[in-house]
């Protein structure tokens, strides 16, 4: 079992987070989607809600784990890849980590800017450091509107590695899901 | 130095002004500088306790007369995105669309037609645009009191309630049967001018 990257492939770190973070995104997408339409007398009106700060704050822990992890750990070769492809793909891969970070933030400004706490599945709960009362409206607008650009990038991101999988018959897909050739 | 004369000027026409006008009534200016009004709201949440709110920033002027108070004039304009129910999520729903809109309708104002007089107490009628809505409504108002402060002005108080269906200003949100009407109350204290 390999742990860290290595230059012909992803560890398990690597690729375990790459897998939680992308359905956690795609689900908090759907679920942000869903719960803004529930009307009051729901079932899930607290509920979803609550699962979504929750999942949003314990994203925001793994997305920063990853982005050192990323930075201590060599990036496998992309020789596989036109040059174009490959300033493209970094573009994307480094776009994410802002982009994600932004939305995180901005969401938790919706929740947090008239001074009240995140509670995390009622595990522990994150403190509102700035609290600004009124930021909550447009910190949900900056929410909702990079939360499509990011679906956009997601889609671009998805679209690239299913044409170097099926096209171009590269490993790129696969060593995402399977670690580096161990001999 | 140079705006002395005309400060001068000012203060001479705005006597005058006041002269003229205190033989009618006087012009109050709601002291929200210093937040002595309020606008207060409460709706039942689903039947089983109050839920207060307050818009938190507000202007208005009015004109009152001891001696025919049923000639008073009111006049109040409402931000409305300064909604503030201490939920920071909560307020940013009432902001959104479901409820005030308040990019589309950001102001809510009222402008009384008539005072009628009964006893101590007054009916003062009037028109409120809210959510791009403009009904009659009448508020319940009394006098809290009056007269010189300590400081060289001189300032009037009032307290009104008043009762508003949402639906009737197209505010058509489920919120239960039991959160159909929301009471308002409006707490002003006006510096003479």
């Amino acid at each position: 079992m390999i742990i860290r990257d290595t230059n012909s492939g992803y560890g398990l770190v690597t690729r375990l987070t790459h897998w939680v973070m992308a359905v956690a995104v795609i689900g908090l997408f759907a679920l942000g989607l869903w719960m803004v339409t529930l009307n009051y007398y729901s079932p899930w009106y607290v509920t979803a809600p609550d699962i979504h700060r929750s999942v949003g704050m314990l994203l925001l822990f793994l997305l920063a784990l990853r982005f050192f992890w990323r930075l201590a750990n060599p990036k496998p070769d992309d020789f596989e890849l036109s040059p174009f492809e490959r300033k493209a793909s970094a573009v994307v891969h480094w776009g994410f980590y802002p982009l994600l970070l932004a939305i995180m933030l901005s969401g938790y400004l919706i929740s947090t800017s008239g001074g009240r706490p995140i509670d995390v599945f009622g595990w522990f709960s994150v403190p509102a450091l700035i609290e600004n009362p009124g930021l909550e409206t447009p910190a949900g607008k900056v929410h909702e509107m990079l939360s499509y650009l990011m679906i956009a990038v997601v889609v671009l991101h998805a679209a690239a590695s299913l044409k170097h999988h099926f096209i171009d018959r590269s490993r790129i897909l696969v060593r995402m899901w399977s670690g580096p050739p161990t001999n | 130095m140079k705006f002395v004369p005309l400060t001068f000027l000012a203060t001479l026409l705005a006597g005058a002004f006041a002269l003229s006008s205190s033989a009618a009534s006087e012009t109050f200016v709601i002291d929200t500088d210093r937040a002595h009004a309020s606008i207060t709201f409460r709706i039942k949440h689903l039947g089983f306790s109050w839920l207060t709110g307050r818009f938190d920033d507000f202007n208005g002027t009015f004109t009152f007369d001891a001696k025919k108070p049923e000639n008073s004039t009111v006049k109040v304009e409402i931000d409305t995105k300064s909604v503030n129910t201490n939920h920071a999520e909560r307020d940013k729903h009432l902001r959104g669309k479901d409820f005030l809109n308040v990019s589309k309708y950001p102001t809510a104002t009222f402008e009384s037609t008539g005072v009628k007089l009964n006893g101590d107490a007054a009916t003062i009628t009037g028109k409120l645009t809210l959510h791009g809505v403009t009904k009659e409504i009448e508020i319940a108002a009394k006098p809290v009191g009056g007269g010189e402060d300590p400081w060289g002005g001189y300032r009037q108080g009032f307290t009104g309630i008043t009762q508003l269906a949402l639906k009737d200003f197209g505010i058509d949100y489920d919120l239960g049967p039991a959160s159909q009407v929301v009471d308002m109350t409006l707490d002003i204290e006006g510096i003479r001018q």
